[in-house]
């Protein structure tokens, strides 16, 4: 019987600062050996525990894609005790990483249709790892448009902008990124994520749409999405709810009678409308 | 088969050679399950234990795993208790409760060794009760004063002795390695005159329930119904079927080890998001969740009610919330939302 409570000592190979605010760290593990790498098999959407020994655990997204191997990547904010041991943790320090765990982005079902990826703030961390995937030569054939329209309060806070200014250039790939008010220098879309994808979102038509962010950019993105025609079954989420064991057995992540790690964490959002809001 | 209740001290002794034998013991004014060192300990004719069985298989506070972690790597030990045991003297309600934790520590995707391999390990034996008490209401949920789901031997209480029913082949050997006698005829027919005579008096109707539940998550019914609750949780501290757990480091620096605690969905940091976010902001969907999994989430995945009617959170809760009587406002709730 495999121990799913064990987590695998991987090694902190970078910590580096994402976001200006300082509040936001990415991490790359690094696995101690080839047979850990291939007990850790792992999709776009699927998350982790991350373990610093001594303070405890706490889940994240994967932000790193199984195109990318040798490593892990996580992007976490630093607001809670576990966060911010790691943020304070040095290259060459142990880190424990229990997963992969939940569900992951339907990318079977995403085969001969096209993407658009609608992100915001931080929440950008599967999706950056979903749109990796995707973008892999070998498999970007499989997919028609990929569309990636993410927005951050100020050009500071997005993420992983080497990879970004990268996307701009690739013809793989349609980016749009949006900020919440005009500065100087800043030549992307100006405009709140749910107006910027009224405006740029491709034809609801052969498209499916995954959705990660804060709440109050779900609340708003929701109704453009269906009256861009966005059938509820093509509409795909990934929930955050407060996890423990990530096994569905500590009871605490449930909405109703699912839990989100172990159900979860992508639903689609015709799921979510058969559930309670307690999300 | 039959033992003589004289012979029960000597026959725990002997298992006790064997086994870890648990039973329920006296502590103060009332009783626990605790491992015996003689067979004299155990305390058969006191009314179930103040905590329930529950309590051995996940205990209150259990070690995962110790470690200790330098650059180079980290050493992790792993210690699950594979030790046989015998539980002697549970009650048919909380047997049966064992079986519905069973699917949340082996469900569809994970399997819980901690868990699993105590229970793989540990023979049951029951005593059916001849009296209930008020607050049992085990036959509106499935169960019974005889129930027999999770037991391995199940002994009747007929006076001076106890009539063994076997149950399961785990069962069958421990009773042939006692040496059980077999029970005349005489000794079966007060064995069930016994059964027939003992009675659930209290009778909760769950007829409709599910159906209630599975469209009342927004009707007012729950604003009146958790008014009374404090939150304290001792409800759910003494469930024989509530599974919360938290998992917390228990160190000093790199050199420690992970433990598990119970916890109790009804606190409010138990949903509490690291953004301030909280989806169960308030008592009044703490309490609902409660009784939603337990009446409606459960039934859904895994087909069952997740109680078994032993009556622990109405005995203990400080404010006399009956769940009895929810479960009934909970039946009426449209013809409260209608008035």
């Amino acid at each position: 019987m495999k121990n799913p409570y064990l987590p695998l000592p991987m090694k902190l190979v970078k910590n580096f600062t994402e976001t200006e605010d300082k509040l936001i760290h990415t991490f790359t593990l690094q696995y101690l050996s080839e047979e850990d790498e291939k007990s850790f098999p792992y999709m776009p959407g699927q998350f982790a525990e991350l373990c610093v020994f001594g303070k405890g655990e706490a889940p994240f997204g994967i932000a790193s894609s199984p195109s990318e191997p040798g490593f892990l990547k996580f992007s976490v904010a630093k607001v809670g005790v576990v966060s911010t041991a790691l943020h304070l943790m040095e290259e060459g320090n142990m880190i424990g990483v229990r997963g992969p765990l939940g569900n992951y982005y339907p990318v079977e079902e995403f085969k001969g249709k096209n993407v658009v990826i609608i992100g915001g703030g931080f929440a950008f961390t599967t999706l950056r790892s979903l749109a990796t995937y995707m973008l892999q030569p070998e498999r970007r054939g499989d997919y028609g448009d990929i569309t990636v329209i993410y927005g951050a309060r100020n050009p500071g806070l997005l993420l992983y902008k080497e990879e970004l200014a990268a996307w701009e250039q690739n013809p793989n790939i349609n980016l749009i990124t949006t900020i919440d008010s005009a500065v100087d220098g800043w030549n992307g879309r100006v405009g709140f994520i749910p107006a910027v994808t009224e405006e740029v979102a491709p034809s609801s038509e052969n498209t499916y749409a995954i959705v990660c962010g804060p709440p109050v950019m779900i609340k708003f993105t929701m109704p453009v999405l269906e009256k861009l025609g966005f059938p509820a079954e093509r509409i795909i989420m990934s929930l955050e709810n407060r996890m423990k064991c990530g096994i569905g057995m500590c009871g605490r992540c449930n909405v109703g009678g699912k839990y989100v790690c172990k159900d979860g964490p992508v639903f689609t959002r015709a799921q979510l409308n058969e559930l309670p809001a307690e999300y | 088969m039959i033992i003589s209740k004289k012979d029960i001290p000597g026959f725990l002794d002997k298992l006790i050679s064997e086994y870890q034998v648990f039973a329920p013991v006296q502590e103060g004014s009332y009783t626990l399950f605790k491992p015996i060192s003689s067979g004299a300990d155990a305390v058969l004719t006191a009314d179930n234990t103040k905590l329930p069985a529950k309590e051995i298989f996940f205990p209150q506070s259990e070690k995962l795993f110790s470690y200790n972690v330098t650059e180079a790597g980290a050493k992790l030990e792993t210690a699950i208790d594979d030790q046989k045991k015998v539980i002697f003297g549970v009650r048919p309600c909380d047997a049966r409760s064992l079986v519905l934790l069973d699917n949340v520590f082996n469900n569809d995707k994970f399997q819980d060794p901690y868990y699993l391999t105590k229970r793989a390990n540990t023979i049951m034996v029951g005593i059916g009760c001849n009296t209930p008490t008020s607050t049992c209401f085990c036959t509106s949920v499935k169960g019974g004063p005889f129930d027999t789901k999770g037991l391995d031997l199940l002994l009747v209480d007929t006076g001076d002795a106890y009539v063994v029913e076997v149950l399961s082949d785990k069962g069958k050997a421990l009773a042939e390695q006692a040496g059980f006698v077999a029970a005349s005829d005489a000794d079966k027919a007060s064995a069930a005159k016994v059964k027939k005579e003992a009675k659930v008096t209290c009778q909760v109707n769950t007829d409709g329930l599910k159906d209630k539940l599975d469209v009342n998550f927004y009707y007012p019914i729950w604003d009146k119904i958790h008014e009374k609750c404090l939150g304290c949780g001792a409800c759910t501290y003494l469930c024989p079927t509530c599974h919360c757990f938290d998992i917390v480091d228990d160190a000093l620096d790199c050199d420690g080890c992970r433990v598990r605690n119970w916890d109790s969905c009804a606190f409010p940091i138990f949903t509490l998001h690291g953004s301030g976010h909280n989806p169960r902001t308030s008592n009044k969907e703490r309490y609902r969740n409660r009784i939603m999994h337990k009446f409606k989430y459960f039934v859904d995945n895994f087909g069952e009610i997740a109680c078994v009617g032993c009556g622990r959170c109405i005995k203990n809760c400080p404010v006399n919330l009956d769940i009895r009587v929810v479960l009934e406002d909970v039946r009426g709730s449209e013809a409260r939302l209608d008035s």
